[in-house]
């Protein structure tokens, strides 16, 4: 018994001394680790480039198990973090649970949009208009009528990625060949660059002669293998055009850093609600610099440009793979 | 005659490992410029400090001790089951088809049938190996490694594309219905008059998983079937000129063994996320082969090096909670542990007994 109340006492001092705590951002990094060179990474380099321009800091913590989801939550909220920033879509559910709890933190999520509460500030990102147009450059740009996708693991996210580059494919060229492959069903294949160019080595052979990444940092091995065999690359999340200068044709730019520094420069006065960060809104597109301008032509250009308009102005209409959990063009 | 005391064998010598893995992780977090008495304080404070670190250790122990115990069993026939993570993820499904298509009035029957249906998955999962190992003779460890990934497939094909909601895009099941909640600590506790953590996911499974334990100790020495699965690991000649068939032994051992790792799922599954996600036994499965390394592949053994390992993974989370250091270095310092405790077991073991003889010696 005596145990008992000093293992009390301990939790009640925890919970004063948490209380105390100035508000600052905290940021919860996936499953997949803060230097994933992807959708983690620049969640932090977000983070960063607000500590750097407002000189605050931010906690931050890399998940190791799902248990530690809402524990994570639960313990930042009570340390007193506003916001606490999440990323990706395993939040979805301990928000759920969590966020009831503590009416007076804000939350952030990213990739989830799905969710009814008044204090989560959910972002989702039009991946499948971002690949649409990559898509469309990937026909343009192949001599073979070939062109190859390797995603990470095999989750609905990725499948809305690979939808809407085979339709940006198929709008430029309905006989186009798609070759698509997900480099696993674990989450390991988030960061395996030695199967990621495996892949892209078996698509060479199929005929591709440019391939799309939306794998993390497997991507890194398909972006390398493809500038070693002499293709063109797409890469994801980042602009990585700058990985291999002149064989990267272009990347489909996620900007998951400007919604984090969205979020943490907005502070505990941040909207709640659902967001959708479209091309309208600059949330995806295609990167354009001094590395990829000898590879993207004028008439390229010209096209993908009128496309991202009249997708903005609700001409083209890009299905996405989650209305009904399948893709018109493209068989997973 | 043995060569050191018995008590020498199962305290002395974890222990030793341990303050050596310690001592160990200390210079790697004094390397990388953090204070490392600070750090095993937030870890003991984070583990122990609370009812709400209890909370944590206890639910990561459970999973420990089910993996642990699912080892120690196949060890006990001879075989290496290096598969307890696949057929906790059958464990896990198995789980969720009982909770989610069938409507349970009370939590107490659906624990048990949610029990019986991860273990039926599990030992499922684990006979096929077994089945090749006893009549093909396919090692045990290449199959059951591979069976792991086979697991991971089968569950996210599941997941993806017949168990998820349609309305969400994250790959997991449905939320189970709240009757089969189980009760965490904090709700069996209260009645007492015991204030525990509300927010600690250690549920009813605990018990469970001691409740295992407990057979486990029954089944393998106090029972003829556990007799002939001893006398089969020692030697299977043996075993064998004594009538025992290896077959049956083989199958029966690893099903034992395939069911304890499916019953993790009632913890992590039922227990905690209440639905059925990808990544549900997050390793928990190779950690059972150092917990039954360490605890001897004993019950007891198994029951207090899962607490060790709760105790470093609720440690650990703390540390990445409120310092610097990063995950990757917590997991060094959760593998030095294994480390010494499992692999390096006869580095402290063999100059311990050269100690313990000249001490005879002396004494004589």
């Amino acid at each position: 018994m005596t145990l008992m109340k000093s293992l009390m006492g301990a939790t009640a001092t925890l919970a004063l001394s948490a209380g105390a705590a100035l508000a600052e951002p905290a940021l919860i990094f996936d499953l997949g680790g803060k230097f994933d060179k992807s959708f983690n990474e620049a969640a932090f380099g977000g983070a960063q480039r607000w500590a750097e321009e407002s000189g605050g800091t931010f906690r931050e913590i890399e998940l190791q198990s799902e248990a530690q989801r809402e524990q994570a939550l639960r313990r930042f909220a009570e340390a007193g973090s506003n916001p606490i920033v999440t990323m990706g879509f395993g939040m979805a559910d301990p928000l759920s649970s969590v966020a009831p709890d503590y009416p007076d933190t804000k939350f952030v999520v990213i990739d989830v949009t799905w969710l009814d509460q008044p204090n989560i500030r959910q972002v989702g990102f039009a991946e499948h208009e971002g690949s649409y147009l990559v898509g469309m450059m990937a026909a343009m740009a192949s001599k073979t009528n070939t062109v190859g996708f390797v995603g990470g693991m095999d989750v609905p996210l990725i499948r809305h990625f690979g939808c809407g580059y085979a339709q940006g494919v198929k709008a430029v060229n309905p006989d186009a060949t798609v070759i698509a492959n997900m480099t696993g069903t674990t989450p390991a294949a988030w960061n395996d660059p030695v199967k990621g160019s495996e892949l892209t080595k078996a698509q060479i052979s199929q005929g591709a002669d440019v391939v799309y990444a939306a794998a993390g940092g497997t991507g890194v091995g398909v972006l390398q293998t493809a500038a070693d065999e002499g293709i063109l690359s797409i890469g994801v999340d980042s602009n990585q055009n700058h990985l291999h200068p002149g064989k990267v044709l272009t990347s489909m730019m996620k900007r998951v850093d400007v919604a984090v520094y969205e979020a943490m420069t907005a502070g505990e006065s941040i909207e709640a609600g659902v967001f959708s960060m479209g091309l309208a809104e600059e949330g995806v597109g295609y990167a354009l610099d001094e590395n990829n301008a000898a590879l993207v032509s004028d008439e390229m250009k010209a096209a993908v440009d009128k496309a991202r308009q009249q997708i903005i102005d609700g001409e083209i209409e890009v299905v996405s793979y989650y209305a009904d959990n399948s893709c018109p063009v493209l068989k997973f | 005659m043995e060569k050191m005391p018995k008590w020498a064998d199962v305290v002395l010598i974890p222990l030793i490992s341990l303050v050596l893995a310690a001592g160990l992780s200390a210079l790697v977090i004094l390397a990388i410029g953090e204070d490392p008495i600070a750090a095993v304080k937030l870890m003991v404070d984070g583990a122990l400090g609370s009812s709400y670190g209890w909370g944590y250790t206890l639910y990561y122990a459970t999973n420990f001790m089910f993996t642990g115990l699912a080892v120690a069993v196949a060890a006990h026939a001879g075989l290496f089951n290096i598969g307890g993570e696949g057929q906790a993820m059958l464990g896990g499904l198995g789980v969720a088809m009982i909770c989610l298509f069938i409507p349970w009035p009370h939590w107490t029957l659906a624990l048990l049938f949610a029990t019986l249906g991860a273990g039926l998955f599990g030992a499922a999962w684990a006979a096929i190996p077994a089945y090749l190992q006893a009549k093909r003779g396919s090692h045990i460890v290449i199959t059951t490694i591979m069976f792991n990934f086979i697991a991971a497939a089968v569950l996210n094909y599941v997941l993806v594309n017949v168990l998820k909601p349609a309305n969400s895009m994250d790959p997991a099941s449905a939320r189970f219905s709240d009757t089969v909640h189980l009760p965490s600590l904090h709700e069996l506790l209260a009645p007492l008059g015991i204030a525990f953590s509300k927010s600690a996911p250690a549920n009813v499974s605990l018990l469970v998983a001691v409740a295992a334990c407990f057979g486990v100790w029954l089944r393998i020495w106090r029972s003829a079937l556990g007799f002939e699965i001893r006398a089969f690991g020692k030697s299977e000649p043996g075993a064998r000129y004594a009538g025992i068939s290896p077959v049956k032994i083989t199958m029966i051992a690893m099903m034992i063994s395939g069911a304890l790792a499916g019953m993790m799922a009632i913890n992590n599954v039922m227990g905690e996320v209440e639905r059925l996600v990808l990544n549900a036994t997050e390793g928990a499965g190779f950690i059972g082969i150092a917990v039954a390394l360490m605890g001897r592949n004993h019950p007891f053994g198994v029951f207090v090096a899962a607490i060790l390992f709760g105790f470093l993974y609720q440690g650990g989370a703390e540390l990445a909670l409120w310092t610097k250091i990063p995950r990757e270095l917590i997991v060094v310092i959760q593998a030095l542990v294994i480390l010494f405790t499992g692999a390096l077991d006869n580095m402290v073991r063999i100059p311990l007994e050269k100690i313990f003889l000249a001490l005879r010696k002396e004494a004589n």
